[in-house]
Protein backbone atom coordinates (compact mmCIF):
# COMPACT_ATOMS: atom_id res chain seq x y z
CA UNK A 1 0.00 0.00 0.00
CA UNK A 2 1.45 3.49 -0.60
CA UNK A 3 -0.93 5.29 1.17
CA UNK A 4 1.90 7.67 2.02
CA UNK A 5 3.69 7.83 -1.41
CA UNK A 6 0.34 7.59 -3.90
CA UNK A 7 1.66 8.20 -7.02
CA UNK A 8 4.06 5.71 -6.53
CA UNK A 9 4.86 4.84 -9.88
CA UNK A 10 3.72 0.93 -9.42
CA UNK A 11 0.03 1.97 -8.94
CA UNK A 12 -2.84 2.48 -11.20
CA UNK A 13 -5.29 4.69 -10.54
CA UNK A 14 -8.23 3.54 -9.22
CA UNK A 15 -10.43 6.14 -10.87
CA UNK A 16 -9.68 8.42 -13.54
CA UNK A 17 -11.35 11.46 -15.06
CA UNK A 18 -10.30 12.74 -18.97
CA UNK A 19 -11.46 15.53 -20.07
CA UNK A 20 -14.67 15.83 -17.72
CA UNK A 21 -17.18 18.43 -19.00
CA UNK A 22 -20.59 18.74 -17.19
CA UNK A 23 -23.44 21.20 -18.14
CA UNK A 24 -26.56 22.04 -17.06
CA UNK A 25 -28.48 23.60 -19.84
CA UNK A 26 -26.31 25.81 -20.54
CA UNK A 27 -24.47 26.32 -17.59
CA UNK A 28 -21.11 24.53 -17.56
CA UNK A 29 -19.92 23.17 -14.25
CA UNK A 30 -17.12 21.40 -15.07
CA UNK A 31 -14.49 22.11 -17.57
CA UNK A 32 -12.54 19.37 -19.38
CA UNK A 33 -11.80 17.98 -15.77
CA UNK A 34 -8.82 15.64 -15.37
CA UNK A 35 -8.72 14.03 -12.29
CA UNK A 36 -7.00 10.61 -10.97
CA UNK A 37 -7.61 9.01 -7.77
CA UNK A 38 -5.28 6.51 -6.57
CA UNK A 39 -6.23 2.81 -4.43
CA UNK A 40 -6.24 4.39 -0.85
CA UNK A 41 -5.28 8.12 -1.43
CA UNK A 42 -7.47 10.68 0.49
CA UNK A 43 -8.34 13.26 -1.07
CA UNK A 44 -10.36 16.72 -0.05
CA UNK A 45 -12.25 19.24 -2.79
CA UNK A 46 -12.19 22.89 -1.44
CA UNK A 47 -13.88 25.12 -3.05
CA UNK A 48 -16.25 28.18 -2.84
CA UNK A 49 -20.17 26.79 -3.73
CA UNK A 50 -21.09 26.22 -7.13
CA UNK A 51 -17.51 25.43 -7.97
CA UNK A 52 -18.37 21.84 -9.10
CA UNK A 53 -17.15 19.48 -6.35
CA UNK A 54 -20.16 18.03 -5.68
CA UNK A 55 -20.61 17.43 -9.21
CA UNK A 56 -17.41 16.02 -9.37
CA UNK A 57 -18.42 13.33 -6.49
CA UNK A 58 -22.08 12.83 -8.12
CA UNK A 59 -20.53 12.00 -11.92
CA UNK A 60 -18.66 9.56 -9.97
CA UNK A 61 -21.43 8.00 -7.54
CA UNK A 62 -23.49 7.87 -11.72
CA UNK A 63 -25.65 9.98 -10.32
CA UNK A 64 -25.07 12.01 -13.15
CA UNK A 65 -23.92 11.71 -16.54
CA UNK A 66 -21.07 13.87 -18.23
CA UNK A 67 -21.57 15.88 -21.27
CA UNK A 68 -18.35 15.04 -22.56
CA UNK A 69 -15.10 13.03 -21.71
CA UNK A 70 -15.06 9.80 -19.78
CA UNK A 71 -14.77 8.14 -16.42
CA UNK A 72 -13.03 5.35 -15.62
CA UNK A 73 -13.33 2.65 -12.41
CA UNK A 74 -10.22 0.30 -12.14
CA UNK A 75 -10.00 0.29 -15.95
CA UNK A 76 -13.97 -0.07 -16.99
CA UNK A 77 -15.52 3.12 -18.22
CA UNK A 78 -18.41 3.98 -16.52
CA UNK A 79 -20.79 4.85 -18.53
CA UNK A 80 -19.40 2.97 -21.66
CA UNK A 81 -19.04 -0.79 -21.79
CA UNK A 82 -16.87 -2.96 -24.82
CA UNK A 83 -19.14 -5.15 -27.28
CA UNK A 84 -17.51 -6.45 -30.51
CA UNK A 85 -14.30 -4.34 -30.06
CA UNK A 86 -16.21 -1.25 -29.97
CA UNK A 87 -17.61 0.47 -27.04
CA UNK A 88 -21.33 0.89 -26.85
CA UNK A 89 -23.48 2.59 -23.87
CA UNK A 90 -23.26 1.02 -20.49
CA UNK A 91 -26.34 -1.42 -19.88
CA UNK A 92 -27.98 -1.91 -16.14
CA UNK A 93 -25.62 -4.97 -15.41
CA UNK A 94 -22.30 -3.18 -16.21
CA UNK A 95 -23.02 -0.30 -14.36
CA UNK A 96 -24.28 -2.68 -11.56
CA UNK A 97 -20.61 -4.10 -11.60
CA UNK A 98 -18.92 -0.50 -11.47
CA UNK A 99 -20.87 1.22 -9.50
CA UNK A 100 -20.25 -1.58 -6.57
CA UNK A 101 -17.21 0.17 -5.96
CA UNK A 102 -18.25 3.29 -5.25
CA UNK A 103 -19.72 4.15 -2.15
CA UNK A 104 -21.43 7.69 -1.05
CA UNK A 105 -22.41 9.60 1.80
CA UNK A 106 -24.50 12.54 1.09
CA UNK A 107 -25.48 15.90 2.52
CA UNK A 108 -28.57 15.24 3.81
CA UNK A 109 -28.29 11.82 5.01
CA UNK A 110 -30.80 10.10 2.67
CA UNK A 111 -31.60 7.61 4.92
CA UNK A 112 -34.32 5.34 4.67
CA UNK A 113 -36.95 6.41 7.30
CA UNK A 114 -39.43 3.45 7.08
CA UNK A 115 -36.64 1.17 8.19
CA UNK A 116 -34.48 0.92 11.63
CA UNK A 117 -31.40 1.94 11.99
CA UNK A 118 -29.97 -1.62 11.70
CA UNK A 119 -32.13 -2.34 8.60
CA UNK A 120 -31.19 0.46 6.56
CA UNK A 121 -27.34 -0.54 7.29
CA UNK A 122 -28.34 -4.35 6.17
CA UNK A 123 -30.39 -3.55 3.21
CA UNK A 124 -28.35 -3.80 0.78
CA UNK A 125 -25.98 -6.85 2.73
CA UNK A 126 -29.08 -8.70 2.05
CA UNK A 127 -30.84 -7.95 -1.30
CA UNK A 128 -27.45 -6.24 -3.41
CA UNK A 129 -24.70 -8.57 -2.40
CA UNK A 130 -26.99 -11.46 -1.17
CA UNK A 131 -25.05 -12.28 1.69
CA UNK A 132 -27.72 -13.94 4.19
CA UNK A 133 -29.16 -12.31 7.31
CA UNK A 134 -27.06 -13.40 10.14
CA UNK A 135 -24.11 -12.55 8.88
CA UNK A 136 -25.30 -9.17 7.62
CA UNK A 137 -26.87 -8.79 10.93
CA UNK A 138 -23.01 -9.42 12.41
CA UNK A 139 -21.68 -7.05 10.00
CA UNK A 140 -24.05 -3.98 10.48
CA UNK A 141 -23.12 -4.84 14.43
CA UNK A 142 -19.53 -4.20 13.99
CA UNK A 143 -20.42 -1.68 11.77
CA UNK A 144 -22.26 0.51 13.85
CA UNK A 145 -20.13 -0.19 16.89
CA UNK A 146 -17.47 1.66 14.77
CA UNK A 147 -19.39 4.53 14.85
CA UNK A 148 -20.72 4.01 18.34
CA UNK A 149 -24.27 3.10 17.41
CA UNK A 150 -25.08 0.05 18.93
CA UNK A 151 -27.68 1.49 21.40
CA UNK A 152 -29.75 2.45 18.44
CA UNK A 153 -30.10 -0.41 16.32
CA UNK A 154 -33.84 -0.56 16.57
CA UNK A 155 -34.81 2.71 16.34
CA UNK A 156 -35.81 4.85 12.85
CA UNK A 157 -34.11 7.43 12.08
CA UNK A 158 -36.67 9.79 12.94
CA UNK A 159 -35.20 9.38 16.48
CA UNK A 160 -32.09 10.18 15.93
CA UNK A 161 -29.85 13.21 15.79
CA UNK A 162 -28.76 15.10 12.29
CA UNK A 163 -25.20 13.70 13.63
CA UNK A 164 -26.36 10.27 14.88
CA UNK A 165 -28.02 9.86 11.02
CA UNK A 166 -25.23 10.79 9.76
CA UNK A 167 -22.89 8.29 11.35
CA UNK A 168 -25.70 5.79 10.50
CA UNK A 169 -25.19 6.89 6.97
CA UNK A 170 -21.40 6.34 6.83
CA UNK A 171 -21.63 2.92 8.16
CA UNK A 172 -24.50 2.01 5.68
CA UNK A 173 -21.96 2.88 3.13
CA UNK A 174 -19.02 1.35 4.27
CA UNK A 175 -20.32 -1.71 4.75
CA UNK A 176 -20.74 -2.81 1.19
CA UNK A 177 -16.48 -1.83 1.18
CA UNK A 178 -16.27 -0.05 -1.52
CA UNK A 179 -12.47 1.09 -2.61
CA UNK A 180 -13.19 4.72 -3.11
CA UNK A 181 -16.15 6.26 -0.80
CA UNK A 182 -17.02 9.53 -1.71
CA UNK A 183 -18.05 12.36 1.21
CA UNK A 184 -20.46 15.05 -0.04
CA UNK A 185 -20.33 17.82 2.41
CA UNK A 186 -21.37 15.26 4.85
CA UNK A 187 -21.34 18.11 7.50
CA UNK A 188 -23.38 21.08 6.17
CA UNK A 189 -26.29 20.39 7.05
CA UNK A 190 -25.36 19.61 10.65
CA UNK A 191 -25.95 22.28 13.74
CA UNK A 192 -22.51 23.23 14.77
CA UNK A 193 -22.01 21.38 17.80
CA UNK A 194 -22.55 17.97 15.90
CA UNK A 195 -19.99 18.50 13.37
CA UNK A 196 -17.63 16.78 15.78
CA UNK A 197 -18.76 13.45 16.12
CA UNK A 198 -18.94 13.08 12.27
CA UNK A 199 -15.96 14.04 11.81
CA UNK A 200 -14.52 12.07 14.04
CA UNK A 201 -15.84 8.33 12.65
CA UNK A 202 -14.26 9.76 9.45
CA UNK A 203 -10.86 10.38 10.83
CA UNK A 204 -11.11 7.01 12.34
CA UNK A 205 -11.93 5.33 8.90
CA UNK A 206 -9.57 7.42 7.18
CA UNK A 207 -6.71 6.59 9.18
CA UNK A 208 -7.36 2.26 9.26
CA UNK A 209 -8.49 2.32 5.82
CA UNK A 210 -7.10 1.32 2.31
CA UNK A 211 -10.36 2.52 0.92
CA UNK A 212 -9.70 6.01 -1.15
CA UNK A 213 -11.73 8.69 -0.05
CA UNK A 214 -12.83 11.79 -1.67
CA UNK A 215 -14.01 14.50 0.88
CA UNK A 216 -16.22 17.32 -0.28
CA UNK A 217 -16.00 19.63 2.71
CA UNK A 218 -15.78 23.51 3.90
CA UNK A 219 -13.98 22.15 7.02
CA UNK A 220 -10.62 23.28 6.41
CA UNK A 221 -9.02 21.71 9.76
CA UNK A 222 -10.30 18.51 9.12
CA UNK A 223 -9.34 18.65 5.33
CA UNK A 224 -5.66 19.63 6.37
CA UNK A 225 -5.55 16.35 8.91
CA UNK A 226 -7.07 14.22 6.78
CA UNK A 227 -6.30 14.25 3.11
CA UNK A 228 -3.29 13.53 1.44
CA UNK A 229 -3.73 15.81 -1.22
CA UNK A 230 -6.03 18.53 -1.79
CA UNK A 231 -7.67 19.99 -4.78
CA UNK A 232 -9.06 23.85 -5.27
CA UNK A 233 -11.62 23.48 -7.30
CA UNK A 234 -13.37 27.15 -8.78
CA UNK A 235 -15.56 28.37 -11.98
CA UNK A 236 -15.79 24.24 -12.74
CA UNK A 237 -11.67 23.79 -12.78
CA UNK A 238 -9.01 22.62 -10.17
CA UNK A 239 -7.24 25.67 -10.10
CA UNK A 240 -4.72 24.26 -7.36
CA UNK A 241 -3.57 20.84 -6.08
CA UNK A 242 -0.81 19.81 -3.57
CA UNK A 243 -0.13 18.51 -0.18
CA UNK A 244 -1.91 20.30 2.69
CA UNK A 245 0.93 21.78 3.60
CA UNK A 246 1.64 23.37 -0.36
CA UNK A 247 -2.11 24.53 -0.26
CA UNK A 248 -2.28 25.70 3.07
CA UNK A 249 0.99 27.71 4.15
CA UNK A 250 1.62 28.54 0.56
CA UNK A 251 -0.98 29.13 -1.83
CA UNK A 252 0.12 29.98 -5.32
CA UNK A 253 -2.77 31.53 -6.76
CA UNK A 254 -4.65 34.19 -5.94
CA UNK A 255 -8.02 33.13 -5.47
CA UNK A 256 -6.69 30.39 -3.46
CA UNK A 257 -5.13 32.86 -1.21
CA UNK A 258 -8.24 34.59 -0.94
CA UNK A 259 -10.53 31.60 -0.26
CA UNK A 260 -8.38 30.58 2.44
CA UNK A 261 -7.82 34.25 3.76
CA UNK A 262 -12.54 33.96 4.35
CA UNK A 263 -11.36 30.80 6.34
CA UNK A 264 -8.09 31.93 8.61
CA UNK A 265 -9.24 35.66 9.05
CA UNK A 266 -11.93 34.52 11.77
CA UNK A 267 -14.36 33.70 8.96
CA UNK A 268 -16.68 36.19 7.38
CA UNK A 269 -20.24 34.63 8.86
CA UNK A 270 -19.59 32.91 12.43
CA UNK A 271 -20.47 30.03 11.42
CA UNK A 272 -17.29 28.62 9.73
CA UNK A 273 -15.64 29.88 12.92
CA UNK A 274 -17.61 27.32 15.04
CA UNK A 275 -16.66 24.96 12.56
CA UNK A 276 -13.13 25.23 12.52
CA UNK A 277 -13.14 24.87 16.43
CA UNK A 278 -15.38 21.86 16.01
CA UNK A 279 -13.05 20.37 13.83
CA UNK A 280 -10.35 21.33 15.69
CA UNK A 281 -11.66 19.71 19.02
CA UNK A 282 -10.00 16.34 18.53
CA UNK B 1 -88.07 7.48 16.82
CA UNK B 2 -91.39 4.33 16.49
CA UNK B 3 -91.62 5.92 12.77
CA UNK B 4 -88.18 3.83 12.23
CA UNK B 5 -89.46 0.01 12.52
CA UNK B 6 -87.57 -2.73 12.80
CA UNK B 7 -89.39 -4.37 10.20
CA UNK B 8 -87.81 -2.81 7.62
CA UNK B 9 -84.72 -4.38 8.05
CA UNK B 10 -84.23 -7.75 6.94
CA UNK B 11 -85.32 -6.35 3.11
CA UNK B 12 -82.67 -3.82 3.08
CA UNK B 13 -79.91 -5.69 4.93
CA UNK B 14 -80.58 -8.40 1.62
CA UNK B 15 -79.49 -5.08 -0.24
CA UNK B 16 -76.77 -4.04 1.81
CA UNK B 17 -74.77 -7.46 1.08
CA UNK B 18 -74.94 -7.54 -2.03
CA UNK B 19 -73.50 -3.92 -1.64
CA UNK B 20 -70.62 -4.56 0.78
CA UNK B 21 -69.76 -7.35 -1.92
CA UNK B 22 -70.02 -5.35 -4.70
CA UNK B 23 -67.54 -2.36 -2.98
CA UNK B 24 -65.21 -4.90 -1.53
CA UNK B 25 -64.58 -7.10 -4.75
CA UNK B 26 -64.57 -3.48 -6.55
CA UNK B 27 -62.14 -2.31 -4.53
CA UNK B 28 -59.59 -5.17 -5.08
CA UNK B 29 -60.00 -4.59 -8.60
CA UNK B 30 -59.93 -0.74 -8.56
CA UNK B 31 -56.35 -1.43 -6.36
CA UNK B 32 -55.30 -3.28 -8.83
CA UNK B 33 -56.11 -0.74 -11.88
CA UNK B 34 -54.32 1.74 -10.11
CA UNK B 35 -51.22 0.03 -9.88
CA UNK B 36 -50.79 -1.33 -12.80
CA UNK B 37 -51.35 2.54 -14.36
CA UNK B 38 -49.95 4.15 -11.45
CA UNK B 39 -46.73 2.42 -12.37
CA UNK B 40 -47.44 1.90 -16.57
CA UNK B 41 -47.26 6.41 -16.34
CA UNK B 42 -44.25 6.75 -14.96
CA UNK B 43 -42.76 3.37 -16.79
CA UNK B 44 -39.53 4.79 -19.00
CA UNK B 45 -41.56 2.68 -22.12
CA UNK B 46 -43.36 5.71 -24.13
CA UNK B 47 -45.96 2.45 -25.83
CA UNK B 48 -46.77 1.94 -22.33
CA UNK B 49 -47.37 5.26 -20.72
CA UNK B 50 -49.57 5.96 -23.64
CA UNK B 51 -52.00 2.67 -22.88
CA UNK B 52 -51.91 3.99 -19.27
CA UNK B 53 -52.98 7.62 -20.17
CA UNK B 54 -55.36 6.39 -22.61
CA UNK B 55 -57.12 3.86 -20.45
CA UNK B 56 -57.12 6.69 -17.57
CA UNK B 57 -58.36 9.34 -19.94
CA UNK B 58 -61.34 7.32 -21.07
CA UNK B 59 -62.72 6.21 -17.78
CA UNK B 60 -62.26 9.47 -15.68
CA UNK B 61 -63.63 11.33 -18.74
CA UNK B 62 -67.11 9.25 -19.12
CA UNK B 63 -69.67 8.46 -16.49
CA UNK B 64 -69.69 5.72 -14.63
CA UNK B 65 -73.37 4.97 -15.62
CA UNK B 66 -72.56 4.83 -19.10
CA UNK B 67 -69.48 2.86 -18.08
CA UNK B 68 -72.08 0.06 -16.84
CA UNK B 69 -74.41 0.18 -19.53
CA UNK B 70 -71.48 -0.68 -21.94
CA UNK B 71 -70.19 -2.86 -20.07
CA UNK B 72 -73.37 -4.66 -19.52
CA UNK B 73 -75.64 -4.28 -22.18
CA UNK B 74 -73.70 -2.93 -25.48
CA UNK B 75 -70.46 -5.46 -25.37
CA UNK B 76 -72.67 -8.54 -25.83
CA UNK B 77 -74.16 -6.72 -28.80
CA UNK B 78 -70.39 -5.74 -30.21
CA UNK B 79 -68.37 -8.43 -29.12
CA UNK B 80 -70.23 -12.25 -28.17
CA UNK B 81 -69.01 -11.48 -23.86
CA UNK B 82 -72.02 -11.48 -21.71
CA UNK B 83 -71.08 -10.53 -18.31
CA UNK B 84 -73.15 -11.53 -15.00
CA UNK B 85 -74.65 -8.35 -13.76
CA UNK B 86 -72.46 -9.25 -10.48
CA UNK B 87 -69.28 -9.28 -12.45
CA UNK B 88 -70.08 -5.77 -15.12
CA UNK B 89 -70.55 -4.13 -11.74
CA UNK B 90 -67.49 -5.11 -10.75
CA UNK B 91 -65.88 -4.79 -13.48
CA UNK B 92 -67.16 -0.76 -14.21
CA UNK B 93 -66.59 -0.09 -10.78
CA UNK B 94 -63.13 -1.51 -10.55
CA UNK B 95 -62.24 0.28 -13.65
CA UNK B 96 -63.68 3.37 -13.35
CA UNK B 97 -61.91 3.90 -9.65
CA UNK B 98 -58.57 2.28 -10.83
CA UNK B 99 -57.92 5.00 -13.36
CA UNK B 100 -58.59 8.27 -10.57
CA UNK B 101 -56.39 5.65 -8.15
CA UNK B 102 -53.93 5.28 -10.97
CA UNK B 103 -53.37 8.80 -10.08
CA UNK B 104 -52.95 8.63 -6.23
CA UNK B 105 -50.54 6.15 -7.23
CA UNK B 106 -48.27 7.88 -9.74
CA UNK B 107 -48.27 11.36 -7.71
CA UNK B 108 -47.34 9.38 -4.07
CA UNK B 109 -44.84 7.46 -5.66
CA UNK B 110 -43.22 10.96 -7.49
CA UNK B 111 -43.34 12.66 -4.45
CA UNK B 112 -40.70 10.30 -2.81
CA UNK B 113 -37.82 12.39 -2.61
CA UNK B 114 -35.35 12.53 -5.01
CA UNK B 115 -32.57 11.45 -2.41
CA UNK B 116 -33.98 8.36 -1.48
CA UNK B 117 -33.39 7.56 -4.94
CA UNK B 118 -30.01 8.69 -5.08
CA UNK B 119 -29.43 6.73 -2.10
CA UNK B 120 -30.26 2.78 -3.44
CA UNK B 121 -28.27 4.08 -6.36
CA UNK B 122 -24.90 4.52 -4.26
CA UNK B 123 -26.31 0.78 -2.49
CA UNK B 124 -26.36 -0.41 -6.14
CA UNK B 125 -29.63 -1.52 -5.91
CA UNK B 126 -31.33 -2.41 -8.82
CA UNK B 127 -34.32 -0.64 -10.06
CA UNK B 128 -36.79 -3.47 -9.05
CA UNK B 129 -35.28 -3.54 -5.73
CA UNK B 130 -35.33 0.13 -5.10
CA UNK B 131 -39.39 0.17 -6.11
CA UNK B 132 -40.12 -2.93 -4.25
CA UNK B 133 -38.21 -1.88 -0.85
CA UNK B 134 -37.68 1.77 -0.66
CA UNK B 135 -39.93 3.73 -3.01
CA UNK B 136 -43.36 1.62 -2.94
CA UNK B 137 -43.19 1.47 0.88
CA UNK B 138 -42.74 4.92 1.70
CA UNK B 139 -45.22 6.16 -1.37
CA UNK B 140 -47.80 3.96 -0.01
CA UNK B 141 -48.37 5.41 3.38
CA UNK B 142 -48.86 8.93 0.89
CA UNK B 143 -51.17 6.85 -0.88
CA UNK B 144 -53.60 5.42 1.89
CA UNK B 145 -55.77 9.47 2.69
CA UNK B 146 -56.25 9.89 -1.52
CA UNK B 147 -57.09 5.53 -0.72
CA UNK B 148 -59.72 6.47 1.50
CA UNK B 149 -61.56 9.01 0.08
CA UNK B 150 -61.72 6.96 -3.44
CA UNK B 151 -63.26 3.70 -1.20
CA UNK B 152 -66.13 6.18 0.34
CA UNK B 153 -66.31 7.31 -3.52
CA UNK B 154 -67.13 3.75 -4.82
CA UNK B 155 -69.26 2.68 -1.77
CA UNK B 156 -71.53 5.27 -2.80
CA UNK B 157 -70.96 4.51 -6.29
CA UNK B 158 -72.53 1.42 -6.16
CA UNK B 159 -75.88 2.63 -5.71
CA UNK B 160 -76.13 3.01 -8.98
CA UNK B 161 -75.97 -1.15 -10.13
CA UNK B 162 -80.10 -1.38 -9.76
CA UNK B 163 -80.04 0.03 -13.35
CA UNK B 164 -78.44 -2.89 -14.05
CA UNK B 165 -80.45 -5.63 -12.30
CA UNK B 166 -78.83 -5.88 -9.02
CA UNK B 167 -81.16 -5.53 -5.76
CA UNK B 168 -78.76 -3.45 -4.25
CA UNK B 169 -79.46 -1.42 -0.85
CA UNK B 170 -80.87 1.87 -2.92
CA UNK B 171 -83.30 -0.24 -5.10
CA UNK B 172 -84.04 -2.43 -1.82
CA UNK B 173 -85.36 0.93 -0.58
CA UNK B 174 -86.79 1.92 -3.69
CA UNK B 175 -88.95 -1.78 -3.72
CA UNK B 176 -89.82 -1.07 -0.37
CA UNK B 177 -90.91 2.79 -0.47
CA UNK B 178 -93.38 1.39 -4.26
CA UNK B 179 -95.51 -1.02 -1.65
CA UNK B 180 -96.01 1.70 0.96
CA UNK B 181 -94.92 6.09 0.17
CA UNK B 182 -95.77 6.70 3.43
CA UNK B 183 -93.01 5.01 5.31
CA UNK B 184 -90.49 7.09 3.01
CA UNK B 185 -89.00 8.96 5.74
CA UNK B 186 -88.15 6.05 7.51
CA UNK B 187 -86.40 4.14 4.96
CA UNK B 188 -84.40 6.54 3.38
CA UNK B 189 -83.17 7.31 6.98
CA UNK B 190 -82.21 3.46 7.15
CA UNK B 191 -80.35 3.91 3.97
CA UNK B 192 -78.86 6.65 5.75
CA UNK B 193 -77.78 4.81 8.19
CA UNK B 194 -76.49 1.87 6.48
CA UNK B 195 -74.62 3.42 3.88
CA UNK B 196 -73.00 5.75 6.93
CA UNK B 197 -72.24 2.76 8.83
CA UNK B 198 -70.64 0.98 6.03
CA UNK B 199 -68.24 4.19 4.82
CA UNK B 200 -67.42 4.62 8.53
CA UNK B 201 -66.25 0.96 8.76
CA UNK B 202 -64.00 2.29 5.10
CA UNK B 203 -62.98 5.13 7.04
CA UNK B 204 -61.78 3.05 10.48
CA UNK B 205 -59.85 0.56 7.93
CA UNK B 206 -57.56 3.57 6.79
CA UNK B 207 -57.02 4.75 10.23
CA UNK B 208 -55.86 1.36 11.02
CA UNK B 209 -53.64 0.80 7.63
CA UNK B 210 -52.11 4.56 8.05
CA UNK B 211 -50.79 4.19 11.46
CA UNK B 212 -49.87 0.93 10.55
CA UNK B 213 -47.66 2.59 8.13
CA UNK B 214 -46.71 5.03 10.04
CA UNK B 215 -44.90 2.83 12.09
CA UNK B 216 -41.97 4.19 14.20
CA UNK B 217 -41.61 7.24 12.00
CA UNK B 218 -43.28 10.36 13.70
Amino acid sequence: MSQNNPKDEHDKPLVSYRKITKSFGDRTVLKELDLDVYPGEKIALIGPSGSGKTTIARLLMTLEKPTSGTIEVEGEMLWLMPRKGKLVPANEKHLHRVRSKIGMVFQHFNLFPHMTIQRNVTEALVHVLKIPKSEADERAMRMLERVGLQEHTNHYPSQLSGGQKQRVAIARALVMQPSVMLFDEVTSALDPELVGEVLDVIKGIASQGEMAMILITHEMDFARDVADRILFTDGGVIVEEGTPEQVFQNPQSPRLQTFLSRFLNGSSDGRTGSRVAAGAEQ
Amino acid sequence: MEWLSLDLLPPLLRGFKITLLLTLCSIAVALCCAFLAGLARISKYAWLRGVATAYVEVFRGTSLLVQLFWIYFALPMLLDIQFSALAAAVLALGLNYGAYGSEVVRSSILSVPRGQIEATIALNMTVYHRMRRVILPQAWSMMLPGFGNLQIELLKGTSLVYLITLTDLTYQGMMLRSYDLSRTAAIFAWLLILYFIAAYALTLFIRFAERRAAAGRG
